[in-house]
This record gives C-alpha cells, sequence and structure tokens, in this order.
C-alpha cells in the first residue's frame, strides 16, 4: 500500500503495489477522495481478483461519492495453461521468476547411466539451465554469456541469475538490442577461440540473427576446409508462450534441424537440461539449444553428481509401451506423459520417446520402438508441413515400413499463424487431448 | 526548445507555440483518455481479462497527442508494440482497441493480434510490431510508396531507445536520405528498455544525432510538453512533404509503468519514478498551461476526466461482454483468396 487513511488521492495517483505470478504492478485510483479505510493490510497475500483494496470517500465526481477501488491481486488461471500452470513472464516484458511459480514436473524412465543410489536434488529447469552455465564457465575461462538483459536484470526470465555477481562484467555482459549484431560478434569470438553462449530473449528475435547462426557460424567449418571452429552455443525460450501472439510463439525446432553444421537440442526437463547444456557449451560446433519458456518453473529431479552430462544425439524412452509410440521433445514431452497416463486408463500401453536432441536426431531409437508398437504419433509444437513429425514418419517409413500397423499421425499446430484470442489459441496449439485422440485413432479405437 | 543536430544545416525556425485554445482544450482531453484507458487496461490485465505482454503508453501520452497535430490527410502511422496511445490519437474507438485487449471478436484485430499487434487501415495505421526494429524498415517502405507515387503523404515512424540500436534501422536512415523518402523518425526515448537505460545501451546517447552519418537533421524535443511536440513534429512534416527527406525527432519521455505487466522494476528507484510524475508530468503540465492562459478552469478539465472515463467504463465494460472469435475464424485471414 502506497496510501494510508486520511490521504487525499486523485485519479491516476498510485494507491497501491501488487504482485501477482504473472505481473508487478501499481494499482492506480479511479477516482478521487479522501482514503477512509484500508479494506487490506500492507503485505497481504493471496487477496482475490476483484476484492476491494480500499474505500475512498467525499470523491469530486458527482456520479460516484463512494467508490470501491478493485484491485487485481492474483490472476484467474488463463485458459489453455501449460501443464505446470506458469504464467507468462515477459521478453515483451522481461518477467521475473515469481518465486511462487514452481510446479512439480514429473519426469519418468530414469538414466541408465546412473550409479545406483545417487542423490537426487529437486531442480526448476530455470535454475538447471543456469547451474549448467555456472560449471561450465567455473571449469573454462574461454566461456562466457552475452544477451539482453542477461547481467544486471539477471535474464529476461531470471535464468542468469546471480551469474554477474560470480563472474562480473567481463564474462556476463548486457548487449543492446542488436541480435544480428551480437550474434555475428559471438560467432566471431568463436571463429576466435573462445566459447560463447549468446542469450537470445526469445528465440523469435533470433530471426534477426539467423543469418550468422547459419551462414557463418554453421557452413564455415567446412567452407574453410576445416579451419575455422565455432564452438558457440545460442540459446533460450522457444515455442509458444501465453497469449503473446504470433510473432512471439513459433516453433523453430524444424527451421534449425535441417542445416548440416548445427547440432540442435530440445530438451524437457531440468535433469536434461543441465546435462545437455553442459554437453552443448563443450561440444567443438554450434549448438542450438531450444528451450521453453513455459516450463522454466517446473521442479524435476536432477542427479546430485559431480559432473553430470547427457550426451547429445540420444532420445530418451521415458515410459515404456506395448501399444503405441508418442514421439516428443521439449515441453511437448510432458503432455504426452500427460496423454499417456489417460491412455493407460483406457488399456492403452503408450510408449514416450523424448528426442532431446533434434540434429543428430537418435532414430534408431525411435525405429525400434516403432517396430515393437507398430504405431507411430509425433507431437510437436510447430507447424506440421515440412517439419519435426513429417522427417520422423518418413524415417520410419523408410526403415520400418513393414511394421508399421497404422500410417503415422502427426500432432502440431494448426497451419495459421499463432493467435492471441484465448478460445483460437487453445484450438490451435497442440493439446492432452489432441494427442489421446491421435493416438487412438491410430490404433483404431 | 528543439535543439538541431545535423551536419547538414537546415534552417528550420521553430515558431513560438501560440495554439488556439479548442486545440489545447482537445490535447487536454486525449491525453486524459489514453491515460485512463492505459489505467483501466493494466486493471482488467490484473484481472486476467488480458493475457500476454501489455505495455501501457502511461508517461508517454504528449508525444502520440502532439505529433497528430503533425499529420495531414492519408498520411501513414506506424510504431512497435506500445501503441493503445497512438491508436486513440489516431481517434480510433476505444471499444476496438479494448475489445483486442480481452481478445474478442469485435476487437480492431478481429481478436488475433492482441495487445502488440493491433491495424487500422482506415486511420492510417499500420501497427503495431512485436520485433523491436521492424516498424523502421516497414515505415521507411511506406514513405517509397509515397514518394514512388509522388502523392505528398508522410509516413509517421515511432520507435524506442532501445530500437535505435537496431541494424536496420541504419540501412533504413540511409536508404530514406539517399532516395529523399517522405518520413518522420520519432525516437520516443523514455530512457530505458526493458531495464537496460540509455547509458547502458548506446555509444551515442544524444539520439538525436544518430542521422548525421547519414545526412539526416535531428533535433531533441521535449517529449513532456504537447505543444513542443507539436511543433516540432510540424517542422519535421513540413520538412520530410516538401521533398527534403528524412528527419528525426528524439522526444525526451519517460515511461511510468513497468515496460510491460511483470517487470519489477529494480533497475530504477521509487524516487527518479515519482520525480517525473511530480515535476514532468505531460499531462499536468498543459493543464497548468490551460489554466494559466484562462482556457479552462479546474472544473473544466474535470468535466473533461469525466466525460473520458466514462469513455473508458464503456469501452471496458463492452471489451468484458463482447463474444470471444468465431472458432472458424482460426483459420480465416492466412491467405486472400481473390486475385484483385
Ligand atoms: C528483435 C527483438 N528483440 C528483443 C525483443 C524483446 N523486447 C521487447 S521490447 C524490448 C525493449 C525495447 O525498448 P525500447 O525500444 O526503448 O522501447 P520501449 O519499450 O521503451 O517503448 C525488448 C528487448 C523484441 N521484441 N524484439
Ligand atoms: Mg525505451
Amino acid at each position: 500500500m502506497v496510501i494510508k487513511v486520511g490521504d487525499t488521492v486523485k485519479s491516476g495517483d498510485v494507491i497501491a503495489e501488487i504482485e501477482t505470478d504473472k505481473a508487478t504492478m501499481e494499482v492506480e485510483a479511479v477516482d478521487e477522495g479522501v482514503v477512509e479505510a484500508l479494506l487490506v493490510a500492507e503485505g497481504a497475500e493471496g487477496v482475490a481478483v476483484n476484492a476491494p483494496i480500499a474505500r475512498l470517500s467525499g470523491g469530486g465526481t458527482a456520479s460516484t461519492p463512494q467508490s470501491p477501488v478493485s484491485g487485481p491481486a492474483t490472476i484467474a488461471p488463463q485458459m489453455g495453461e501449460p501443464e505446470n500452470g506458469i504464467a507468462p513472464l515477459s521478453p515483451g516484458g522481461g518477467g521475473p521468476a515469481p518465486a511462487n511459480a514452481v510446479m512439480k514436473g514429473a519426469s519418468q524412465g530414469a538414466d541408465a547411466e546412473l550409479p545406483a543410489g545417487t542423490e537426487m536434488i529437486k531442480t526448476t529447469v530455470r535454475d538447471a539451465l543456469r547451474d549448467a552455465m555456472a560449471e561450465e564457465m567455473r571449469r573454462d575461462a574461454d566461456v562466457f554469456l552475452m544477451g539482453e538483459e542477461v547481467a544486471q536484470y539477471q535474464g529476461a526470465y531470471k535464468v542468469s541469475r546471480d551469474l554477474l555477481a560470480e563472474f562480473g562484467e567481463r564474462r556476463v555482459i548486457d548487449t543492446p538490442i542488436t541480435e544480428h549484431g551480437f550474434a555475428g560478434l559471438g560467432v566471431g569470438a568463436a571463429m576466435a577461440g573462445l566459447k560463447p553462449i549468446v542469450e537470445f530473449m526469445t528465440f523469435n528475435f533470433a530471426m534477426q540473427a539467423i543469418d550468422h547462426i547459419i551462414n557463418s557460424a554453421a557452413k564455415t567449418l567446412y567452407m574453410s576446409g576445416g579451419q575455422i571452429r565455432s564452438s558457440i552455443v545460442f540459446r533460450g525460450p522457444n515455442g509458444a508462450a501465453s497469449r503473446v501472439g504470433a510473432q512471439h510463439s513459433q516453433d523453430y525446432a524444424a527451421w534449425y534441424a535441417s542445416v548440416p553444421g548445427l547440432k540442435v537440442v530440445a530438451p524437457y526437463d531440468a535433469a536434461d537440461a543441465k546435462g545437455l547444456l553442459k554437453s552443448a557449451i563443450r561440444d567443438p560446433n554450434p549448438v542450438v539449444f531450444l528451450e521453453h519458456e513455459m516450463v522454466y518453473g517446473t521442479e524435476f529431479d536432477v542427479p546430485d553428481v559431480a559432473d553430470w552430462l547427457v550426451p547429445i544425439g540420444k532420445a530418451k524412452v521415458r515410459r515404456v509401451g506395448l501399444h503405441v509410440t508418442l514421439v516428443a521433445y521439449s515441453r511437448m514431452v510432458g503432455f504426452a506423459l500427460q496423454a499417456a497416463d489417460a491412455l493407460a486408463v483406457e488399456g492403452i500401453e503408450t510408449e514416450v520417446v523424448d528426442l532431446r536432441t533434434l540434429r543428430p536426431l537418435d532414430h534408431d531409437t525411435v525405429v525400434r520402438s516403432v517396430m515393437k508398437t507398430n504405431r507411430l504419433v509425433t507431437i510437436e509444437e510447430g507447424w506440421g508441413p515440412m517439419g519435426v513429425g513429417a522427417e520422423i514418419a518418413a524415417r520410419v517409413v523408410d526403415q520400418a515400413f513393414d511394421y508399421l500397423d497404422a500410417p503415422p499421425v502427426r500432432v502440431c499446430q494448426e497451419d495459421v499463424p499463432l493467435p492471441y484470442a484465448a478460445n483460437l489459441e487453445v484450438l490451435s496449439l497442440p493439446s492432452v487431448a489432441k494427442i489421446v485422440a491421435a493416438a487412438k485413432a491410430v490404433c483404431y479405437r | 526548445m528543439a535543439r538541431q543536430s545535423a551536419s547538414k544545416p537546415k534552417a528550420v525556425a521553430i515558431s513560438p507555440a501560440h495554439p488556439d485554445k479548442a486545440a489545447l482544450l482537445d490535447f487536454c482531453r486525449s491525453m486524459l483518455l489514453i491515460r485512463r484507458f492505459e489505467e483501466r487496461a493494466g486493471q482488467l490485465y490484473g484481472m486476467g481479462l488480458i493475457g500476454g505482454f501489455c505495455h501501457l503508453y502511461i508517461g508517454q501520452e504528449a508525444i502520440a497527442v502532439g505529433m497528430q497535430a503533425a499529420k495531414g490527410d492519408g498520411d501513414q502511422v506506424i510504431t512497435g508494440y506500445r501503441e493503445h496511445g497512438h491508436m486513440l490519437a489516431a481517434g480510433m474507438d476505444p471499444k476496438g482497441v479494448m475489445a483486442e485487449l480481452t481478445g474478442r471478436a469485435a476487437g480492431v484485430s478481429r481478436g488475433k493480434g492482441g495487445s502488440m499487434h493491433m491495424f487500422s487501415t482506415a486511420a492510417g495505421f499500420y501497427g503495431g510490431h512485436g520485433i523491436v526494429g521492424a516498424q523502421v524498415s516497414l515505415g521507411t517502405g511506406l514513405a517509397l510508396a509515397n514518394r514512388y507515387r509522388d502523392d505528398g503523404k508522410v509516413a509517421f515512424v515511432y520507435f524506442g531507445d532501445g530500437a535505435a540500436n537496431q541494424g536496420q534501422v541504419y540501412e533504413s536512415f540511409n536508404m530514406a536520405e539517399l532516395w529523399s523518402l517522405p518520413v518522420v523518425y520519432v525516437i520516443e526515448n523514455n530512457q530505458y528498455a526493458m531495464g537496460t537505460s540509455v547509458e547502458r545501451s548506446s555509444s551515442e546517447t544524444h539520439l538525436h544525432k544518430r542521422g548525421i552519418s547519414f545526412n539526416i537533421p535531428g533535433a531533441e524535443v521535449d517529449g513532456m510538453d504537447v505543444v513542443a511536440v507539436r511543433e516540432a513534429g510540424k517542422m519535421a512534416a513540413e520538412h520530410a512533404r516538401s521533398g527534403k527527406g528524412p528527419f528525426i525527432l528524439e522526444m525526451k519521455t519517460y515511461r511510468y509503468r513497468g515496460h510491460s505487466m511483470s517487470d519489477p522494476g529494480k533497475y530504477r528507484t521509487r524516487e527518479e519514478i515519482d520525480a517525473v510524475r511530480k515535476t514532468r508530468d505531460p499531462i499536468e503540465h498543459l493543464q497548468e498551461r490551460l489554466e494559466t492562459l484562462d482556457f479552462a478552469d479546474e472544473a473544466q478539465i474535470k468535466a473533461i476526466d469525466a466525460e473520458v472515463k466514462a469513455i473508458v467504463a464503456d469501452a471496458a465494460e463492452f471489451a468484458r461482454t463482447t463474444p470471444e472469435p468465431n472458432p472458424a475464424e482460426l483459420y480465416t485471414d492466412v491467405y486472400l483468396e481473390t486475385v484483385p
């Protein structure tokens, strides 16, 4: 509360500051008058949306002598909310990591590589990514991070929290809003032997820089006959957030995964996010590392081992089943696992393959699974035509044609730019229900 | 008021403003409309009725409003995602703008664009762009069309201090001057791009000088003074319309609210914001002027505010109750079906 009883306020005066799971904002008086009573105490938590927070009296406007001032307090859950309920932060806005935004995620199918009895630490994907960068920066003085708002602001999505404090301005660098420029600088520094991590506030803005990612980073090793290397990671959130419209909601997986010379990684849970980012930073090649904003706040088990690495290029079977194979990456893995639970109730045993890396793609794991289940559903957040699912289906048809009992089905975004309206957005994006329906369809159920 | 900064001196005298009463009262009304609209949008956001990103224009009202006076019939406007105020200043219906914010079929983009993506061909408003800096080349392209058709129109291109660092801005500047395109670049320098101050992002912080190496004249303007904005706008528009090419106006302004709704704002102090609100508020500044000139007394200004609040309340109610788009709308507007 910025005001106290007895204060005179006019329209537009700030009367309170509120924090919700998705917004930090000021509430202005909509009318003028003297504050008669505060109905919500300083620092109160869990105030309901539309609950009056103060009462004004003696308003100067004739129409409303007594007008309650409603303060937005808790955000109503949005339609089409992610499985973990994380509301969007903002690179249109650059939001903080709300402390209360931690949700539990379930990732099944432990890595075989882990020694028995390994301790697990509950970690959000956001912190797992940060830990990966911090560990690699401690290990190798050539590794540094640059991007918009990565240093002082601690990252638009708080992924680089505390890195500036530990590593200083030389190694955690705030750039101007000049994606094409700083991506080029990153590749140049990599050509000179450094190991940059270039953060894009979101991959939508990497379109400004895609020339350097492809023409400069991906192709130069080849063009130089093996002389010029760029060990560089381009990372940031990819795919749809919530209600941010067409220009801020695109899955670029298929774009980058079609380019020779690039490696493309798209993890789902925190253990993979950490282990794969560490591998990506060490990789001598340019790696496009696709994260997902809607999973940043989700907590998963991360193995408590000294140097947790997950190899690039290996898919992971997250759930074993006999009847149908679901292939997904990034946030869609969570959807696939939920769909598998729902399908189990109906007696359909689902195998869920988390691709984790899109280039090089682990076709063997996919093909092996389809040879067992004889049915394939691919799930991606991006558009279907020329997409990841199309590539997987082609490979399966190529290598396991005789094993297929039904044509593969792709679950993907509708073939339109992502709309803003809540109802249209839900219709446009993949959902657990759409996956369940597709799985049943290939099982002829 | 406006400081010239080009290496190529172009003598442009800004006459001391002597605006008429009606115009000033109109400014007052427009600025109040924007402020009350944005305050209400912030509240609807808090109530979960507006989703995603929502960037408010509070503090910058004098720019969109003052520049209107420089606009001629058919002139175009283009800006970024902080565009609600520009649309209201252009006279667009607050109901259609608010309904777009709530994602309804009656919204100006039929609910498909949202806060950052609003357009109106009728108002010559070309958006509403979410990619920082994109509007600068697009707006220069509008000016190219004007030059091509030789129709006397001017394109007004608005962008932020942060956007001023994008490479395409300078590619556009070069072509605009090279081809004498009728474009006015309006840099809304509110001192921050998200959490990054101009000092931390720009080697040359006087953004009106950014045209010097392209021979584009520029001027610094008090963007909190609607009359100063109007005068500078007229001068720049006249320059562009008369065939002399582009002009850069750097509007010194301030954003009162967070970058968008989820900005904790740790990069500046509450004192800094309060000081601007208290000493430089564009609306209070104009109201004092109205009173000093005896154009309006407090009661009249209150009456304007009451009228504006009623309009905003209506718009909010409309935006809340009007229906969402028909599901079939999901697939429309991807392509045009007929060849003209
Ligand atoms: C190409 C691109 N990069 C980054 C972003 C994320 N972003 C949105 S607004 C913004 C800050 C822009 O600041 P400024 O140009 O000063 O405009 P203001 O918000 O102050 O009006 C950033 C970094 C974006 N939308 N597009
Ligand atoms: Mg700015």
